[in-house]
């Protein structure tokens, strides 16, 4: 009995003297989040020449608690025919990523969709297409017809059916980017 | 075996020359275990062949002796014969030790009469080892939902936690062979490490009163516990081999075992799982394939003043996620939701592609016991666990094989106890332990670490007791745990001030840099737990056991300092460093009866819990990824109020029924209303049938009910769909309705040999082929639960 005391009386010194936890440890590596998507921008010029315009969308924290911040440089013409590039960017790194890049070297895996509200008069058509000549859609062709106001959203998806009818629930797949635009045409 | 032992011991037995032969030698045969005296023994004095009889009160006595040295064999049919060997040299008093081993060779002589209680006054379960075997090709989580008050949290079909009245992950302790089983149990999509065919047989404490496992089982404990080796010389083995249609593929396990009458003993075991994708009534359930490698091994020398043993176990298991579970945002969710069928269907396939998990968990064990003769035994434990996990999500660059997530957790644990054995009306245990645990996320996958690193230890203390005078059993006990973790973190700026965390915690930052933070909390908590019971036997046939448990649970590192996005649940999830323990008080009584030909049980408990942690949606965030819901945990008062039946009649000779139901209703009092996730209520009846002159044919049918979970939070939100420019309400809380199945069983038995038994099973579950979903499992938003499964099984005892 006197060695069982003995024996608990020592166990419990050992463990409330002794701490396992070790300060000197070196620290953490920091991990910079890759596949992050900071930055969405359309560029249209007009085919027939002309100032181009901007619609970014800017998220500094990628999938943080800061909202994104959507920018649209000007309003579009009526009776214009736009010529557009998208670009995807990832600027919490240094050097910026470009991640259009990425998307068209595999094109087969990816497809940026584009989808007009219904009080827009515009029409957008593909101007690239992946190995299998299914439309990947970082650049494209906007045709403007008459004055009106709307939402012109880009999504980016991943894995989709391809090909498909050009809207989001036939594409089906993951989103990786989805931005809205406020877009005015005089 | 044992009889040519025992000839060769006759054959060497010494009879002294005879002198003064008036001496006797007495004493009483005595159970080593709770010194009860055994009446039954028989003493057979060797080289006389005179049998001595032992009185009722356990009391030998054999006179005529000379002063010389007697072997004596002793005997008792719940015992291993024992050779004694004594000096006479006068009259002598010798006290026989035996001990009261258990019969475990076969499964059908495993019966709950030799169970061991875990807790004397808390309602407790015994899961069957024959319910064990027959989920050969499933897992714990499986097994266990069959009993009344425990349920599952799954994702998909292969990924299956149990819920123990209404609670579950950090609030359920897995105790397998003694180690408390550390396999970061605090993610809901991570299934217990366990093999179920390792166990011999398992037993469900609903509530906190096993103290001497843990203080913070707020829900509930489960022990696991191995196959008993009996101390004789023989060697027995078991394989099964089970096949099934739904997933089409198979189990095999088999385990040996060798005992030596000296003590000593080794055990084998292995079993290896594979299925290809699983199925639901009416499409293929793309990427549901599962792997599954385990093996263990023990050796260790059992004897009745002491013991030793070594272990290690190794679990391996790969599982595929369904592919139509991973989504992109709030936008891909309504659209799943909105679909009755999958987003992704591919042909059959054996093959496992991302999203998809590996695990392997690994236990090496050294422990030991020593008993002190009419006091007690002391044991001592020394274990090392390591976890490793790895998540393998969908990434955008499809080349890019790195898992997401992969984490490593290493646990050391000591532990010892001290149980006194001296009076069979007393139970009394005193403990202590102590863990140091490591978790070291690998940065190398280029996300984030959704579980930073992490030191913890934890250090232990209890006692616990019981007391029987009569018809009254008194139990009580109290333990106090020390827990301290300190973990390194990054977070991102954003979120560190959006949380408000730059204001309450400002000493707690190590090093900026351009958008992230080092941080280093230091957390520690002071647990107390505790638990009083009695029980009390009005006849009998009658029992009624009330207890109370007052159960401490620390916050788990999920909860702490989960800080972005899951992506394999499409959320965003929040934690909180602020959280305080939670505390529970949990009221359970039992009162079971029963008659000439039936028995049954009702368990009625009622568990309030203050600064009960829960998770559930708060909002919607706006990402460039689109939209995401906003899931936060946040800490509440609780109330949970349930009941458990068991009912079970005898109809005739061949006819048994089975009748069981749970019920547990969740309040959330400081909101006043529904809590989230909690089971629906579930009724299960079985008709067996069992005819043993026809080679022991045993057929059974089971209704499972399933009722509709009516009380549920609404945590709808709302999303802009830009395709049909509407805004949508995203149905995340409304529960699928009810369902029923029907499981069939049937087996019978060959003899092949005079020792070795062939049973054939033939299973079919979901008889009816019904197409349904499950409140709790993860991937209904996504696709139906299995349908039909037929299984053949094959069990060979040798």
């Amino acid at each position: 009995m006197r060695t069982i005391y003995k024996f608990f009386i020592l166990f419990t010194f050992t463990f409330s003297l002794t701490s396992c936890i070790s300060d000197d440890d070196s620290l953490p590596t920091i991990v910079n989040q890759e596949e992050v998507i900071t930055t969405v921008s359309l560029t249209l010029t007009p085919e027939a020449g002309g100032s181009s315009l901007i619609l970014r969308s800017f998220d500094s924290d990628g999938d943080g608690p800061n909202a994104p911040v959507v920018t649209v440089s000007g309003d579009l013409e009526a009776d214009t025919i736009y010529l557009g590039t998208v670009l995807f960017l990832n600027e919490t790194v240094s050097p910026i990523e470009n991640i259009t890049e990425e998307v068209q070297d595999e094109a087969d895996e990816h497809q940026v969709l584009y989808t007009i509200g219904s009080s827009l008069s515009a029409s957008i058509t593909p101007t690239d297409f992946d190995s299998n000549s299914n439309p990947l859609g970082t650049s494209i062709r906007l045709s403007i017809t008459s004055p009106s106001e709307g939402l012109l959203t880009i999504t980016l998806r991943h894995e989709p059916k391809k090909p498909n009818d050009g809207t989001l629930l036939d594409a089906g797949g993951e989103t990786d980017v989805q931005v809205s635009f406020p877009v005015v045409i005089n | 075996m044992k009889y040519i032992a025992l000839l060769s011991f006759l054959l060497l037995s010494t009879i002294g020359i005879a002198q003064d032969c008036n001496y006797t030698l007495s004493g009483y045969i005595i159970d080593l275990h709770d010194n009860t005296t055994l009446e039954d023994a028989t003493i057979i004095l060797a080289g006389s062949e005179q049998q001595i009889s032992v009185d009722k009160d356990g009391k030998y006595s054999i006179s005529g002796l000379c002063r010389a040295t007697y072997n004596l064999q002793v005997s008792h049919p719940a015992c291993e014969t024992q050779a004694i060997r004594v000096n006479l040299d006068g009259n002598t008093s010798r006290n026989i030790f035996m001990e009261h081993h258990l019969e475990t060779l076969g499964d059908i002589e495993l019966k709950a009469h030799l169970h061991n209680s875990k807790s004397k006054t808390a309602t407790e379960n015994v899961v069957a080892h024959t319910l064990l075997e027959s989920n050969s090709a499933g897992s714990l989580g499986d097994a266990l939902k069959q009993l009344s008050g425990v349920s599952s949290l799954s994702t998909g079909s292969t990924v299956v936690k149990p819920i123990i009245q209404g609670l579950h992950s950090s609030r359920v302790l897995l105790i397998t062979d003694g180690t408390r089983l550390q396999d970061q149990e605090w993610g809901v999509e991570h299934a217990p490490n366990i093999d179920i065919n390792s166990a011999g047989e398992v037993t469900v404490i609903k509530g906190a009163a096993g103290l001497q496992y843990g203080g913070d089982a707020v829900g509930g404990t489960i022990i696991i516990e191995p196959e008993k080796i009996p101390v004789k010389d023989t060697v027995f083995g078991r394989t099964i081999l089970t096949t099934a249609t739904n997933g089409r593929g198979g189990t095999m396990t088999s385990s040996i075992t060798k005992s030596y009458n000296s003590g000593w003993y080794g055990n084998l075991q292995g079993s290896l799982k594979r299925f290809g994708d699983f199925e639901s009534p009416d499409y293929i359930l793309s990427n549901t394939a599962v792997a599954e490698r385990n093996i263990s091994g023990r050796i260790g020398l059992n004897t009745y003043r002491f013991g030793l043993e070594a272990n290690y176990s190794r679990f391996e298991k790969e599982a595929g996620i369904l592919r139509a579970s991973h989504v992109g945002g709030a936008e891909d969710l309504v659209v799943a939701i909105q679909s009755d069928r999958p987003s992704f269907i591919a042909p059959f396939t054996y093959d496992i592609y991302p999203p998809r998990q590996e695990v392997t968990h690994q236990i090496a064990k050294i422990k030991g016991f020593y008993r002190f003769e009419n006091l007690g035994k002391l044991s001592a434990q020394y274990d090392y666990q390591r976890n490793n996990r790895l998540e393998f999500d969908i990434r955008r660059d499809s080349e890019d094989t790195r898992p997401s997530i992969d984490l490593q957790l290493e646990t050391v644990s000591l532990k010892t106890d001290f149980e006194y054995t001296a009076d069979n009306t007393i139970t009394a245990k005193v403990g202590i332990s102590g863990n140091y645990q490591k978790h070291f996320p690998d940065p190398s996958t280029g996300v984030r670490r959704l579980i930073p690193d992490y030191q913890a230890e934890t250090f232990g203390l209890y006692m616990l007791g019981s007391k029987q005078w009569d018809a009254w059993t008194i139990e009580a006990g109290a333990r106090y745990d020390y827990n301290r973790i300190v973990a390194e973190k990054f977070y991102t700026t954003s979120l560190w001030e959006e949380r408000g965390y730059d204001l309450l915690f400002p000493e707690l930052v190590l090093q900026e840099f351009e958008n992230q933070l080092l941080v280093r909390p230091d957390l520690s908590y002071s647990n107390i737990s505790a638990t009083l019971g009695t029980r009390y036997e009005l006849n009998e046939k009658a029992s009624l056991s009330l207890n109370y448990a007052l159960a401490t649970r620390a916050p788990n590192v999920s909860e702490l300092f989960s800080d972005g996005l899951h992506q394999s649940a499409a959320r965003i999830e929040l934690g909180d460093l602020s959280f305080d323990q939670e505390v529970a008080s949990k009221f359970s009584l039992q009162y079971k009866q029963s008659g000439s030909n039936w028995s049954a049980s009702i368990a009625p408990y009622a568990n309030l819990i203050s600064n009960y942690i829960l998770i559930e949606p708060t909002g919607i965030q706006q990402t460039i990824r689109g939209n995401f819901q906003v899931w936060e945990y946040r800490q509440t008062q609780a109330r949970l109020l349930g009941v458990d039946l068991d009912a079970e009649v005898q109809l005739g000779e061949h006819w048994d029924l089975q009748h069981q139901f749970s019920v547990v209703k969740g309040r959330d009092l400081t909101l006043d209303e529904h809590l989230i996730n909690m089971p629906s209520a579930n009724t299960r009846t079985t008709i067996k049938y069992h005819l043993p002159r026809w080679k022991n044919l045993h057929l059974s049918l089971e209704s499972n009910y399933v009722f509709r979970q009516n009380d549920y939070p609404d945590t709808n939100f709302e999303v802009y769909l830009p395709q049909t420019e509407t805004t949508v309400i995203v149905d995340v809380s409304t529960p699928p309705n009810a369902y029923h199945l029907l499981n069939f069983r049937g087996d019978i038995d060959f003899a092949l040999s005079e020792k070795s038994t062939l049973n054939l099973g033939l299973m079919v579950n979901n008889l009816m082929n019904t197409s349904y979903r499950e409140y709790l499992n993860r991937q209904r938003y996504f696709a139906d639960d299995l349908g039909r499964n037929i299984l053949l099984q094959l069990k060979v005892n040798y």
